[in-house]
């Protein structure tokens, strides 16, 4: 896949960080606004993505490696289920460090929400690793297809 | 606001039509992008604005670059209408 036109490009150097931002805004406030882990992660993602279509495979493959992805995944899930491990002794996925305060407001803060934050961040490296890994894999396949019938192919514009 | 509503229905169904209708496949990637912000912004208005940022984030980006990216891989070929038929 060549890369796309110089406008794009441009644009998605000078823009595309601003979603990595939001995304981990996103993450971060999932407890107490819209949003929330996986919302998050899928904004996270589609950075990626944009940096795929807009550079081509050749200078993206330079920066992202499948790995990291992969191993970001994998963790994402191992500390929900460790979180979710934690609460065992009343039950699974119980809330452990909620501290409730009768009469006192504490919106937003760690001890209101308790794990439920922490899992809100392990969901959003799930997903941020699995969905760059789905687009990586199906690049992969395109490109299966490309080097079988030789030479790079463009895109109909 | 029942008028913007509809306005915002209308648009929603010129942009399907619109996928459906050009010929050049990148501007139909682009106008199911854009049918798929106008739904986000369907959905905030519809007091889901949960639904509306995954709709926004795998509508409008995520949906649209695997489309680009499958469109990448295609092979431009011009077939005639009388052999289409």
């Amino acid at each position: 896949m060549k890369p796309m036109s110089l406008i794009v490009i441009t644009l998605t150097r000078v823009f595309s960080w601003f979603m990595i931002v939001f995304g981990a805004m996103v993450i971060m406030n999932g407890h107490h606004t819209p949003g929330g882990g996986f919302q998050g992660g899928a904004v996270v993602a589609t950075f990626i993505c944009f940096l795929l279509a807009a550079y081509g495979g050749k200078k993206f493959f330079t920066w992202v490696k499948a790995p990291i992805y992969s191993g970001l995944e994998t963790i994402g899930l191992l500390v929900f289920f460790f979180l979710a491990c934690l609460g065992l002794p009343n039950s699974f996925t119980y809330n452990f460090i909620a501290v409730a305060h009768p009469g006192e407001v504490l919106g937003g803060w760690l001890p209101s929400c308790g794990t439920i934050s922490l899992m809100n961040i392990a969901v959003g490296f799930e997903v941020i690793g699995a969905l760059s890994l789905t687009v990586i894999e199906m690049y992969e396949g395109t490109h299966m297809n490309e080097s079988y019938f030789g030479g790079e192919c463009g895109h109909d514009r | 606001m029942n008028f913007f509503h509809s306005v915002l229905l209308f648009m929603i169904l010129s942009c399907a039509a619109l996928a459906l209708w050009f010929h050049n496949l990148l501007h139909c990637i682009i106008a199911m992008a854009a049918f798929s912000l106008l739904l986000a912004l369907e959905f905030y208005l519809l007091q889901a604005p949960d639904v509306a940022i995954a709709e926004a984030a795998i509508g409008a980006g995520l949906s649209t670059a695997i489309a680009i990216v499958a469109l990448g891989a295609c092979r431009k070929k011009t077939v005639n209408k009388e052999e289409q038929l």
